[in-house]
């Protein structure tokens, strides 16, 4: 039997609240509706900005609103801002390798995509069943 | 809690009883096994499954090896159909790398060593932990279905076109992926989440068995990459079921990206393969040496190391694919950094044994079998890196030798090894050390005789897949065949002295090898709860004060 | 158990091993610790959720890049308003289940009831509405890769009651769902009670999804259609469509519910003659199909991660009606609700980017 040193007793999993400290943390109820108020605005901002021809800026306004929204349901409604700095690295980190498989992937296919050739030709079947259903007149 | 202190507060225990309460004994009925929650039980099923499928890969094995006994000119002559012959080194490949290594060391020694080691009861997640077991099972009965409904013929890698043309049952054997991925992914979940909020009090990072930082990092590796496996394969049903077109250049898909897909998930996945080996080659190295590791931190950063940097590289599969030049540039360069971080390890270990008291018992003996063959497989993996070199080596015999070096004899050696290491903790039976040894002995020869000739093959053009040859390459071939019966000899041996044990083993001690990693201070077999008093959590590898004792036969540590 | 700063150790004992309440597993020391493990693991299960995604965002990007035009063209056919008011659904969906978070942790258990069913109800409105859109699409033969059906002006839609067939498992689920509230009602069960009156509120939400999307669909076939939308874009691949005539279209103005097959022409325009110039090869398989086969994968995916949300909500509901939430042990709700959020985030992507091109 080991003699009980200080280690042992030490709560390793200390936030600043006691032991049985209460870890929850409600939303107050204006923040969550203010949120989504925003989020809506946001919306009708997105469907509003596609009524315009920005040609290529498009996707990334598009991008841009819904990623701003995106932000507001992670730190609100996820609150994400109260809790562990962990989790909000952990779930940070995934964006960094979705970039990545993203970046590359594209970035390739840019260089081959000349290669690349269509030839609707092959498909032996080119009229499929699931269409075949009587079409009236 | 583990970590009990009072020792008042201990009445259930009886250290000097007859029958010790075990995990094996705790209860019984096959139900208790089928339903249990018990870690150590659950990687004990994962055991006797990822061997079951290992003896299933290990003969579709000898298949293809007896089969090119002869160079097969004539295809009706040979012992197998060409068509055959596609199945089996598909199965062969899809069962050994989905269902034995990939959950091999983390499901089944992993999930039995995970808490015993960090000092915790259980996994964050025990009932997760046999969800994967059974999703696992799930896969795996896929995958018995694609063999038995013969005729899954796209290699293990299910590369578009083709699969989308071929007949055989790719839906199910995709799906069969998907899940196994997912049994994958919530393994890993678990450890990261045990190993992040269920260290007990005194148990640091820097305190951590080097294994546990393998596992962690594989754990890592399979949250990040398999949902891309999951979604690649469900694609790849979509494209079979709906014809959804978007790997399939008939209808301006783009098959390249599949490769992508497929590869962004599968490198990573060898050092899914190969992290949780080098924890094991880790512990081995140390407690055998009975010196502490050589340059921990250096080790355990190298394994976090291994699993970022796994994720740069995964283009060196596709050089001659039809990549962009540049991207072929980069993916090459980046190739000869992830090497890094595996010599650092492979210095380490043999910095270990420096100066250290080697005992060369069988665990130790499997070790030395793992540097060297590992180092073998990580360098020949430079010349495939090496975008002029894999030009002329890609899809050669020598990529088939430069992988099974590394898979085989690395993690199956390794997984060897540590089986042989913890069987005592884990059956409460010592095995016959000379049975160990010969069993080893015998792998390594058969192994290296039956893969050393590849590597020639493959530089001499002998294309990987091919049902026939010519005759030139015959001597070659027969040498690798004769080594890959004595490589089933061997592990035929391994299997026999283990079974063995089992029967006429003598009851393990404590300590057998004289570990200072947390399970070597509960009984063997462990009680259900991993620990009937508590354990210090002290340096993992702090040889310093621990002892032979003679009387027991095993080691303790001196207060 | 020496040190001072420590509980005393009596309470320690008497925690870890003795009265370890129902709720907190054998293997944790305590209620926070049991909690930060199950947000934890949730978080990282989110992140695995991202990734699988990742693939489909990366198929859009590799063939939208390479095929802007196929995009231009197809995301005509996508109903902006439906998108736009799933949106909206989503997003309260959303704010109802932070709110249910909120009501946990507090032991507000009308409250959380309420919320989660509410949850429930927009989760079926927004799969009503979808299913309005896919069959109408599947009565279009806008169908995914090799099966597109070209599209042809004038042409007939399938008579075949796709919409039907996707109301009959909720139809089914709405039947159950009500007799269990009767069972419930005659045996007095107060606890049946609660769980069944969400469940068949949320079962009759996915029929008014439905009517919602056929009323804005029908909407949407005359007055400035998505397709005129479309014209304005590209110019003249679509400039006849003002010359298109729309009464035959208000007869019958979207598939009929129960199939009773009046024939409804195309609402698109796209005349034969246009198909074969060289701008409009994008209107084929290979071209447009494979935008509907990326817009059903992303789309269908997600749809599957809003019923597996429901599956949770529910169990999650059962529990509530047991009283079994309260501020030390809410870590399902909350991570339902994490869950719950990552959908509603993927579908703000989804959203700009199948819905909005222009
Ligand atoms: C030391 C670092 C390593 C390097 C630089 C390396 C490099 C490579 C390269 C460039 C290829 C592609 C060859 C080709 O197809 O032309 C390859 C194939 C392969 N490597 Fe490695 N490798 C390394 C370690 C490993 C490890 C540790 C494993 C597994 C445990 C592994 C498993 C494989 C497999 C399975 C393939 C063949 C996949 C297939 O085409 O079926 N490699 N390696
Ligand atoms: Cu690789």
């Amino acid at each position: 039997m080991s003699a009980p040193t200080a280690d042992h007793t030490s709560d390793s999993h200390d936030h600043g609240h006691g032991h049985d400290g209460d870890f929850s943390h409600p939303m107050p109820i204006w923040m969550l509706l203010a949120v989504f108020f925003a989020l809506l605005l946001l919306t009708v901002a997105t469907v509003y900005q596609s009524t315009f021809s920005l040609g290529n800026l498009e996707v990334w306004m598009s991008l841009a609103i819904a990623t701003v929204k995106a932000g507001l349901v992670i730190a609100f409604f996820m609150h994400l801002l109260w809790d562990k700095p962990l989790n909000a690295i952990i779930i940070f980190s995934s964006l960094i390798f979705v970039a990545l498989f993203l970046g590359f992937t594209m970035m390739d296919a840019q260089g081959y995509r000349e290669n690349l050739i269509m030839n609707p030709a092959l498909l032996e079947d080119s009229q499929p069943a699931a269409v075949k259903v009587e079409l009236s007149k | 809690m583990s970590v009990v202190t009072n020792p008042v507060t201990m009445p259930a225990t009886h250290p000097e009883a007859g029958k010790e309460d075990n995990y094996l004994t705790h209860s019984s009925g096959f139900l208790s096994w089928a339903l249990t929650l018990d870690h150590k039980r659950i990687g004990m099923m994962y055991l006797v499954g990822v061997m079951s499928a290992f003896a299933l890969g290990g003969v579709l094995a000898l298949m293809i090896r007896l089969h090119l006994w002869t160079p097969n000119l004539e295809a009706n002559q040979a012992w197998l159909l060409n068509k055959t012959y596609n199945q089996v080194f598909t199965l062969h490949g899809a069962v050994m790398v989905f269902l034995f290594i990939i959950p091999s060391i983390p499901a089944a020694l992993g999930n039995f060593l995970l808490p015993i080691m960090l000092g915790t009861k259980d996994v964050a997640f025990p009932r997760l932990n046999l969800g994967s077991f059974y999703l696992w099972i799930a896969g795996a009965i896929f995958f018995l279905f694609s063999l038995f409904a013969t005729g899954l013929d796209t290699g293990w890698t299910f590369y578009t076109p083709y699969s989308i043309e071929s007949q055989g049952p790719v839906i199910a054997a995709t799906l069969g992926v998907f899940i196994l991925g997912f049994s994958s992914i919530f393994t890993g979940l678990n450890f990261i989440v045990t190993i992040n909020t269920m260290r007990p009090p005194g148990m640091t990072w820097f305190r951590m068995p080097l294994f546990l930082w393998a596992v962690y990092s594989t754990s890592i590796i399979q949250v990040l990459a398999t949902p891309v496996l999951g979604i690649t394969m469900l694609l790849l049903a979509a494209e079979k079921l709906l014809g959804i077109g978007i790997f399939d250049s008939r209808l301006n898909g783009d098959p390249i990206a599949f490769q992508h897909f497929f590869w962004f998930y599968s490198h990573p996945a060898v050092y899914i393969m190969i992290l949780p080996a080098m924890g094991i080659i880790s512990e081995l190295m140390s407690v055998h040496s009975h010196k502490g590791i050589f340059g921990y931190r250096m080790i355990a950063y190298s394994s976090v190391a291994i699993a970022l940097f796994g994720f740069l590289v995964w283009g060196h599969h596709m050089f001659t694919s039809g990549m962009a030049d540049v991207t072929t540039i980069v993916f090459s360069a980046l190739t000869f950094t992830v090497s890094i971080p595996s010599a650092i390890k492979v210095f380490n270990w043999i910095g270990t044994m420096y100066q250290g008291t080697v005992s060369l018992n069988t665990p130790m003996v499997y070790a030395l079998a793992f540097i060297f063959l590992f180092t073998i497989g990580g360098l020949t993996g430079l010349f495939l890196g090496a975008l002029s070199t894999d030009m002329h080596l890609h899809a050669t015999y020598f990529v088939i030798a430069h992988f099974h070096y590394v898979m085989m004899g690395g993690t199956l050696i390794a997984f060897l090894g540590g089986l042989f290491h913890w069987w005592p903790k884990m059956t409460g039976k010592m095995f016959n050390d000379f049975g160990g040894i010969l069993s080893a002995s015998i792998i390594f020869v058969g192994f290296n005789l039956t893969f050393l000739p590849q590597f020639v093959l493959g530089t001499r053009g002998m294309p990987r897949r091919y049902a026939s040859y010519k005759p030139e390459f015959q001597l070659l071939h027969q040498l690798s065949t004769i080594g890959a019966l004595m490589l089933g000899v061997g592990l035929l041996v391994a299997l026999l002295v283990l079974l063995h044990s089992l029967f006429y083993g003598s009851k393990a001690p404590k300590n057998p090898w004289g570990g200072a990693t947390l399970e070597w201070e509960c009984s063997s077999p462990p009680p259900h709860d991993n620990f009937s008093s508590a354990p210090t959590v002290g340096d993992p590898y702090d040889f310093s004060k621990i002892e032979f004792d003679p009387k027991t036969g095993s080691y303790f540590k001196k207060k | 158990m020496t040190t001072a700063v420590a509980p005393s150790p009596t309470d320690h004992e008497h925690d870890a091993h003795h009265e370890h309440p129902a709720w907190l597993a054998h293997h944790f020391d305590d209620a926070e610790q049991q909690f930060d493990a199950g947000k934890l693991g949730m978080w990282i299960f989110l992140v695995t959720e991202v990734l699988f995604f990742s693939g489909m965002f990366c198929a859009y990007a590799l063939y939208r890049n390479r095929n802007p035009e196929v995009f231009e063209f197809c995301s005509t056919f996508l109903n902006e308003k439906l998108g736009a008011i799933n949106t909206g659904v989503l997003l309260f969906s959303s704010l109802t289940m932070a709110w249910a978070v909120r009501a946990s942790q507090l032991k507000q258990t009308k409250t959380l009831i309420g919320m989660l069913g509410a949850t429930l109800g927009c989760a079926a409105i927004f799969l009503g509405v979808k299913a309005v859109e896919y069959s109408h699409k599947w009565g279009l033969g806008l169908f995914p890769g090799k099966y597109y059906v070209s599209q042809v002006e004038g042409a007939p839609h399938s008579t075949v009651p796709y919409l039907w067939y996707l109301c009959i498992p909720a139809l089914i689920l709405l039947v159950a769902f009500v007799l269990y509230y009767v069972y419930a009602f005659v045996s007095a069960s107060k606890f049946h009670l609660r769980v069944a009156g969400p469940l068949v509120v949320a079962a009759s939400c996915f029929f008014g999804g439905v009517k919602l999307g056929q009323v804005l669909e029908a909407e949407e076939s005359h007055g400035d259609s998505h397709a005129s939308a479309g014209a304005d874009a590209h110019g003249h691949e679509h400039s006849d469509h003002a010359g298109h005539d729309h009464a035959k279209e208000v007869s019958a103005p979207s598939v009929n519910l129960l199939g009773e097959a009046e024939v409804v022409t195309h609402d698109v325009a796209v005349s034969p003659a246009e198909t074969n110039t060289p701008e409009s090869n994008v209107n084929q398989k290979g071209m447009a199909g494979l935008f509907f086969s990326i817009y059903y994968c992303m789309t269908g995916v997600h749809a599957f991660h809003i019923l597996g949300g429901m599956a949770v909500i529910t169990w999650l509901i059962v529990k509530s009606a047991r009283f079994e939430f309260h501020s030390k042990y809410y870590g399902p709700v909350d991570n339902v609700g994490l869950y719950w959020h990552l959908v509603d985030f993927i579908w703000i992507y989804l959203f700009p980017l199948l819905y909005l091109i222009t």
